[in-house]
């Protein structure tokens, strides 16, 4: 098949997850990257070889421990500052998670004094196939504040409707945050076109790339975003690590978010003066070890190289869709052809709800995720409560597609469908 | 394999979800409660009708899985026409099936179809559906009652 890793048996071998047998000695078919993706050993071991030998908090460590954390965290935040093609390590600022990085973004602009805070007849705009971590902020920020929140709609083919993008967008618009690839329709979006029109009304282009980070190669500068957020555990990183790299004028603009140790340049009982960025961010002990892990994550993708992993996801992408055209019932939702698409593909079987679907498929040894994948209003839109989704990464194989036909096929006998 | 997804779902659970019994949303009622699970997405619209310390009516309308759906259909015929005490016995005997891990053996005189549900208790993951109506019955009960008294 053309596209896919030519090293894909090597690649496997380096997620020793996936050498892992379920009940029953069935094989896992992990078709649930979307979700999390599983780790490198190179990761695990980057990890463990911290805690072992180089264990110490940062930044305030006066000894050879502390030396060499600091030295690897801040190593972390040179390699994502690489991975995202970052102009400064110090547009790089790291949370705990892309809701976290959402969260101060959202929050900091309600704080915000000068151009960039938002309030009464200020508007924001985002999409109606944001995760909810990229609804919600905006819907506290605009209670909070006064401001109206409006969002793009959606085709019947699962992408942006930017037919009324010069009204949506407009000389009252604040912010703009979007999603760079849908986490449901597995949509990529035309982000650096939607930057354009933001940035002719002064506003403020926010994307969130979590499901973009995993896949696709990203020049921050060059995808029009004035800040941009992923999570680690996506990009095969650990959990409880996220990212947030914001242009150094609007980073220096904002407000801080958490207050405490870190973030300061001096603190008096009466008052405080902050540090520069990225500490201003990043109040409190870090997620050390996670930074580190993070770091290894990212330079085993470049390693990889993006673009042939892109290619993969697009190779494997396209034979799922094929594959499940071939299964009678399956309506998938989102555009139907691999170029246009991550690899996160949500679809209905008639006839069997979602959980039933994954739990019969589990029983196979394939994990799949059911349910509203935190986009309820992207499912309402397409009248679905509920949907099943696959999705792969760089280390899916053909054969773990056709486990999923065979067992959605499975499904439907099971259930006695058609 | 079969032998684990059969202990789940029994034939009765999938009679139930294909011919739900009750269906349908029906006049009168005291209460009407709407119930979701956050994580799925089910949903279920319930409402309650009391008369004279029976519970005289479970109508519903429900969007879910095959458990939640099936577990639904068995709870009205478990709970229509029994004293409301009763229902509420029979409503605490389901809830412990379903919260024992499985180590709980199903008493059929209380239970009678419920008892298809044993092995869903084995599911974590699947125990959430199961009691999304039962959850939302209960919760539409206690708001009759406390309107009744106050």
């Amino acid at each position: 098949m053309e596209g896919l890793l030519p090293e894909l048996e090597i690649i496997r071998k380096d997620f020793p997850i996936l050498e892992r047998q379920l009940a029953g000695g069935l094989p896992l078919v992990y078709l649930d990257s979307a979700n999390t993706s599983q780790k490198p050993q190179v990761v695990i071991d980057t990890m463990v070889d911290h805690l072992e030998h180089h264990n110490a908090n940062i930044s305030r460590a006066m000894h050879q421990l502390g030396a060499e954390s600091t030295e690897a965290f801040e190593a972390a935040r040179d390699r994502v500052a690489a991975f995202i093609k970052a102009p400064s390590r110090d547009e790089v600022i790291f949370t705990k998670n892309a809701t976290e990085a959402l969260n101060l973004v959202a929050n900091t602009f309600a704080w915000a004094s000068g151009e960039l805070s938002v309030g009464e007849g200020d508007e924001v705009v985002i999409t109606e196939m944001e995760h909810h971590s990229n609804i919600v902020p905006w819907q506290l920020l605009t209670e909070r504040t006064g401001a109206t929140l409006r969002w793009f709609g959606l085709t019947d083919d699962g992408r942006l409707d930017l037919s009324n993008i010069d009204e949506l967008i407009n000389e009252r618009t604040k912010v703009v945050s979007l999603t760079w690839v849908s986490n449901m329709l597995g949509t990529i979006n035309p982000v650096a076109e939607i930057a354009a029109r933001a940035h002719e009304v002064g506003a403020v282009v926010v994307v969130d790339a979590s499901q973009a980070a995993p896949q696709l190669p990203i020049d921050v500068v060059a995808s029009g975003a004035d800040l941009l957020v992923f999570t680690g555990h996506k990009v095969v990183g650990p959990t409880g690590i996220g990212v947030l790299w914001g242009r150094r004028e609007v980073l220096e603009a904002l407000p801080p978010f958490h207050g405490g140790g870190e973030m300061i340049e001096t603190v008096t009982m009466a008052r405080s003066t902050y540090a520069g960025i990225p500490h201003k961010f990043e109040a409190g002990t870090p997620p050390i070890i996670e930074a580190i892990g993070l770091g290894a994550a990212v330079d085993y993708l470049d390693h990889v190289g993006l673009d042939a992993v892109h290619a993969h996801e697009q190779a494997v992408t396209g034979y799922a869709l094929e594959g499940l055209a071939s299964v009678p019932g399956v309506r998938v939702l989102g555009p139907l052809d691999a170029a246009s698409r991550g690899g996160a593909i949500s679809f209905e079987l008639d006839g069997v709800h979602p959980h039933d679907i994954a739990q019969v498929l589990d029983s196979r040894g394939v994990a799949v995720r059911a349910g509203h994948h935190c986009a309820k209003p992207a499912h309402a839109r397409f009248g679905v409560q509920a949907s099943t989704r696959m999705s792969s990464y760089l280390y899916t194989t053909p054969a773990e597609i056709d486990a999923l036909v065979e067992g959605l096929n499975y499904t439907r006998s099971y259930f006695k469908v058609g | 394999m079969d032998a684990a997804l059969d202990s789940l779902y029994q034939e009765i659970i999938l009679d139930h979800y294909k011919h739900p019994h009750h269906a349908g949303l029906r006049d009168p009622f005291e209460a009407e409660v709407h119930h979701v699970n956050p994580t799925c997405g089910d949903e279920v619209t319930l409402r309650v009708h009391l008369s004279e310390g029976v519970v005289d009516d479970v109508s519903y309308d429900a969007v879910g899985c095959s458990i939640s759906q099936a577990s639904t259909s068995v709870m009205t015929d478990l709970l229509i026409g029994k004293p409301v005490d009763e229902a509420m016995q029979i409503h605490q005997t389901f809830l412990e099936l379903m919260q024992g891990k499985g180590q709980v053996e199903p008493d059929e005189d209380v239970l009678e179809d419920g008892i298809a549900f044993a092995g869903v208790a084995k599911f974590p993951a699947r125990v959430k559906c199961a009691l999304l109506s039962w959850m939302a019955f209960k919760d539409a009960t206690s708001q009759t009652l406390s309107k009744e008294t106050s």
